[in-house]
């Protein structure tokens, strides 16, 4: 083999990896990169406008795909910018690699021009970061990234580049299947406690699924849907499991938590067995965690050792692959005497769908107004629930989850554990060059989708003809509702009255907008745009004051709902 | 006072990887009472010990955590099995007429050694586990003690018996 520049090794790795899609921003200390990006027609890069943009585009194109998404910045300033896309990644288990420029090595700690620690930033927000400081170990460190990102608990990998080690030259040498002594991750659950695990729920009288990132994460949706089938065991899912079951099926509860159903909610309050899979309790969902699922016994499943009994002891822990753990669950039960599941659980079955004939999800319609909900549920219809959905952080994520009814994974990108505005429109364009000639449509608020506005430029300049759909509402919807329900109406800057046309906008950027005011406009605004080849942006102006329902406050337990 | 853990891990020994572990107590407000690190045999491999204070849920999350880090090779939580800890002091002690007789008494009665002497100080050595040498310091303080430095807890797995 001949001698190669570290340039020249990256982007080969990133070929040897399977990467076909970059997203970044060049920079002085990446100008290497970007020289030898020009000779490798097989690396499609797309210039954000905006670091963040490039590692939320990133994390979309890897949940769109199942792929590892690939971020490029420069140092300083291009590295900083990316902190909240990482963060974002990180909180919701997302592979993605992100490769920064640095000051050449001599530099380093001198305080240079574009010099920052970003190793040291991003250490509690990647799964892990590296320097490279020896060009003899750069092939086997992005490699490892690759690795580590995509294997155990997905998570972003960051690898710090100095500029002079791009530039070094040597007889490369690049590894085969990479190891790690200090990194296992269990695939394989114990068979034993997958048996104790089985005995349980099949004691059980009401089960409850509780499924979450990791069954979109490790693909265990037929699995899931399998033992959900066989059992008759009805399932809810946090924000990060839509789409890991059908959201059309009877057994589907809607979400639980915070926003969740009635029926989901009262489910957890009320079942004997809670058979967590691929989730981790988080806040939002638990509520007041003494009072969560206080009549269950809990089986938790998760790759992550460090999620189990971490906010809720749990009976019986399991460690390993959901996918691979539904599996063992599966054969199991083949094993076991045939019963008559239906009749058997139709007592539970009933008492649940009580509580949604009690409390559906609902909203007051208007003939005058367009109700935020209903611009969802006309998305979801007109798309049949086929798109891929990109949502912001919200009033408008929540509606996207409570009425656009997913059926499939990997349909649902939202920035889940972070919550970080901002997501969704970069997020949709990475899906969309993931899945060029699939529909892809950001569900956004007026707030949030100013916050990567000029990433328009890029869907426009690459002809990714992503769908925004603003629930234009004139507020940060969100907290204005806290405000409005906890706070007695201060509303405290949150009014965002103040705004420009979004039509104009689009079409500044040369996009198509369009506007919707009434609701009888909704609907041919939406098959407008799904008509038109070209990134467009749709302003639908909702009623200002809509709450997102039911509600359980923060801190308080999930039977203790607010329902309208 | 809630139950005190004596924790040794297993490290790569490559820049950066102490700040991996501090900054994860810090940043999930895990507490460290001690720490001490260095080379072990294998040259490509550090060994922590800390000192952590917690409830066994959180216990538990702190070794769950530690394990999660990439450079971590192994975890074991020495309290829960038999094991020997040593801490070691430093201190210079005035010593001055009466008192010089007194110091070097209390030292031979601990076992200290003396380390460095001068016309009116000793520097003492004192190894032991922690309330040892709580105990010496506090009878060294009535002499006045001029300066102290101590390393945080090491600890050991002891042999299996038959």
């Amino acid at each position: 083999m001949k001698k190669m520049t570290g340039a020249q090794i990256i982007l080969e790795c990133l070929e040897r990896e399977g990467v076909k899609h970059i997203f970044g921003y060049p920079g002085g200390a990446v100008i290497d990169l970007y020289d030898e990006l020009t000779r490798r027609p097989n690396l499609k890069h797309f210039l954000v406008r905006h670091e963040q943009a490039a590692v939320h585009a990133a994390d979309g194109y890897a949940r769109a795909s199942s792929k590892v998404g690939v971020a490029l910045v420069t140092s300083g300033p291009g590295a900083t910018n990316t902190v909240t896309g990482i963060a974002s990644a990180y909180m919701d288990s997302i592979p993605i690699v992100v490769l920064t420029g640095q000051v050449p090595t001599a530099l380093i700690g001198n305080d240079a021009f574009q010099e920052v620690d970003i190793v040291g930033i991003t250490r509690p927000c990647t799964k892990h970061n590296y320097l490279v400081t020896d060009i003899n170990k750069l092939a086997h460190t992005i490699h490892e990234a690759f690795h580590i990102a995509r294997s155990g608990r997905p998570g972003p990998v960051l690898v710090d580049l100095p500029k002079n080690i791009q530039q070094a030259s040597i007889v490369p040498k690049f590894p085969g299947e990479i190891k790690i002594k200090s990194y296992n991750p269990t695939y394989h659950a114990n068979p034993r406690q997958v048996r104790r695990a089985l005995d349980l729920i099949l004691q059980a009288k009401q089960p409850l699924l509780y499924t979450g990132g990791g069954i979109v994460l490790s693909d265990a949706s037929e699995e899931l849907l399998k033992f959900a089938d066989a059992l008759q065991i009805p399932v809810t899912s946090t924000l990060m499991g839509l789409g890991g079951f059908d959201g059309t099926h009877s057994l589907w509860m809607g979400m639980l938590g915070m926003h969740g159903t009635y029926r989901a909610n009262m489910a957890v309050s009320h079942c004997d067995v809670l058979i967590a899979v691929g989730a981790r309790f988080d806040d939002r969902v638990t509520g007041k965690l003494e009072e969560f699922a206080p009549h269950a016994k809990i089986i938790h499943i998760d790759i992550d050792p460090s999620s189990i009994s971490k906010n809720v002891v749990v009976d019986i822990p399991i460690v390993g692959d959901c996918r691979d753990t539904l599996k063992q669950l599966n054969n199991l039960l083949l094993d076991k005497p045939a019963r008559d599941w239906a009749s058997l659980r139709e007592p539970w079955l009933d008492t649940i769908a009580n509580w949604e004939k009690e409390h559906p999800l609902s909203y007051a319609w208007s003939d005058t107004v367009i109700k935020p909900q209903f611009v969802v549920e006309k998305l979801w219809e007109v798309t049949q629930g086929e798109a891929f959905i990109t949502t912001e952080v919200g009033q408008n994520q929540m509606w996207a989850a409570q009425f656009y009814k997913f059926k499939k994974p990997r349909r649902l990108m939202t920035s889940g554990g972070l919550g970080a505005m901002g997501y969704g429109f970069p997020a949709a364009m990475g899906v969309q060059v993931a899945h060029p000639d699939a529909i892809v449509i950001d569900i956004a608020g007026d707030g949030s989708i100013l916050m990567n506005i000029q990433e328009l430029t890029t869907v426009v300049e690459n002809n990714l003809p992503v769908k925004i759909a603003i629930l234009n509402n004139a507020y940060l919807g969100m907290v204005r509702q806290w405000q409005q329900l906890l706070y007695e109406k201060r509303y405290s800057a949150t009014s965002l009255a103040a705004q420009p046309d979004f039509v104009k906008v689009a079409e500044a950027f040369g996009a198509v907008g369009l506007r919707a005011t009434k609701p009888e406009e909704v609907e041919p605004v939406i098959r407008e745009a799904l008509n038109t080849p070209r990134p467009v942006v749709m302003d639908f102006r909702v009623e200002p004051e809509e709450c997102v329902m039911p509600m359980v406050p923060a801190g308080k337990a999930m039977h203790e709902m607010l329902l309208a | 006072m809630e139950p005190r853990h004596t924790i040794s891990v297993w490290v790569d020994n490559i820049p950066g990887v102490l700040s991996r572990v501090t900054g994860l107590f810090s940043g999930r407000g895990f507490n460290i009472e001690s720490l001490c690190v260095a080379e072990t045999m294998d040259p490509e491999v550090s060994r922590i010990t800390l000192v952590s204070t917690g409830d066994e849920q959180i216990t538990e999350q702190i070794i769950k955590q530690l394990h999660k880090l990439i450079n971590v090779i192994k975890v074991v939580d020495l309290s829960e099995l038999d094991h020997v800890e040593r801490e070691m002091a430093l201190v210079r002690v005035k010593a001055e007429d009466r008192s010089r007789a007194e110091v070097l008494r209390i030292a031979d009665i601990f076992r200290c050694r003396v380390v460095d002497v001068s016309p009116n100080t000793y520097t003492l050595e004192i190894t032991g586990n922690h309330e040892k040498i709580r105990a010496v310091l506090d009878l060294l303080k009535v002499h006045g003690i001029l300066e102290e430095v101590r390393t945080g807890t090491l600890a050991i797995q002891r042999a299996k018996k038959e």
